[in-house]
């Protein structure tokens, strides 16, 4: 399926970076009139992403993050966050809620909260060569009859 | 971020944005007062926040261990309805008493 619109963006691998991207991804999503909390979903989930390619995927160094948000027909959004960084080995595992690599401050959260506030999660990874996450959601928007 | 102690409750009303960037300094404030003060409640004030993803959850479970060190309790009260979501996705309401604003 061919996109109507879409938007791309490269940001380095600071964690400052972590609210401009979600303001920014949520801004162009804005267009289909999303309701509150779509919006909120959206900004949650593009923020435990790239949060995860800065903390693990770069380790906090140095590296470049890619994002694309495509529009497609039927108000479907899919937006991919790409790193570079040094991939993940087991995905299935990665993705389980409460996994994490780090301990400490992160509870291992972050692929579930994605999980539950996106309609769909694909994660694509190669160890040493780096992790793709595209997040897939319907927006209903505001104009949407509720009974 | 204000912080007040009293009657052996620190309340941290916190305000912002709660992610992996501003988690930490948030952190080290709180962390530190508690050392000093050795609170028995520890209250998170959640209603200034505008924006947490789990880095706020995070926050929370830190919390809840190093305040358990020191044989005290966490409360986190306030929590703005449209975070409600994450918060009940964490399972952290077992850990004390989660409480979220009504409006
Ligand atoms: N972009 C990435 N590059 C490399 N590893 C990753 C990447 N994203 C996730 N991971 C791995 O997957 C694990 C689970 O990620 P998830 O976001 O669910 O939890 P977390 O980041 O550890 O904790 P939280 O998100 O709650 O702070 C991470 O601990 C890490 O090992
Ligand atoms: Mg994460």
């Amino acid at each position: 399926m061919k996109a109507i619109n879409t938007m791309k963006l490269e940001i380095e691998s600071r964690s400052v970076n972590e609210s401009f991207a979600r303001v920014a991804v949520a801004s162009f999503i804005s267009q289909l009139d999303p309701t509150i909390e779509e919006l909120g979903d959206i900004r949650t989930a593009v923020s435990e992403a790239v949060t995860n390619s800065i903390v693990h995927g770069y380790k906090e160094g140095k590296g470049k993050i890619y994002i694309t948000v495509s529009i497609f027909e039927n108000a479907k959004v899919t937006i991919k966050i790409r790193d570079k960084g040094c991939g993940i080995e087991n995905i299935e595992e990665a993705m389980q809620p409460l996994f994490t690599t780090m301990g400490g401050e992160r509870s291992g959260l972050g692929f579930a909260v994605m999980e539950s506030f996106m309609d769909k999660v694909k994660v694509n990874s190669v160890v040493g060569k780096g992790t793709s996450v595209t997040l897939e959601k319907k927006i209903n928007g505001r104009f949407v009859t509720k009974w | 971020m204000k912080l007040e102690f009293s009657g052996g409750v620190l309340t941290a009303f916190i305000d912002g944005e709660i992610d992996h960037h501003t988690a930490p300094s948030i952190r080290e404030t709180i962390d530190k007062t508690i050392l000093q003060d050795k609170p028995d409640v520890l209250r998170l004030d959640y209603s200034g926040v505008t924006f947490m993803d789990s880095s706020g959850i995070g926050l929370i479970m830190g919390r809840y261990k190093l305040i358990s060190s020191c044989s005290g309790k966490i409360e986190v009260i306030n929590i703005p309805r449209n975070m409600a979501k994450v918060v009940k996705l964490s399972g952290i309401e077992r850990l004390g008493r989660i409480t979220i604003k009504e409006d």
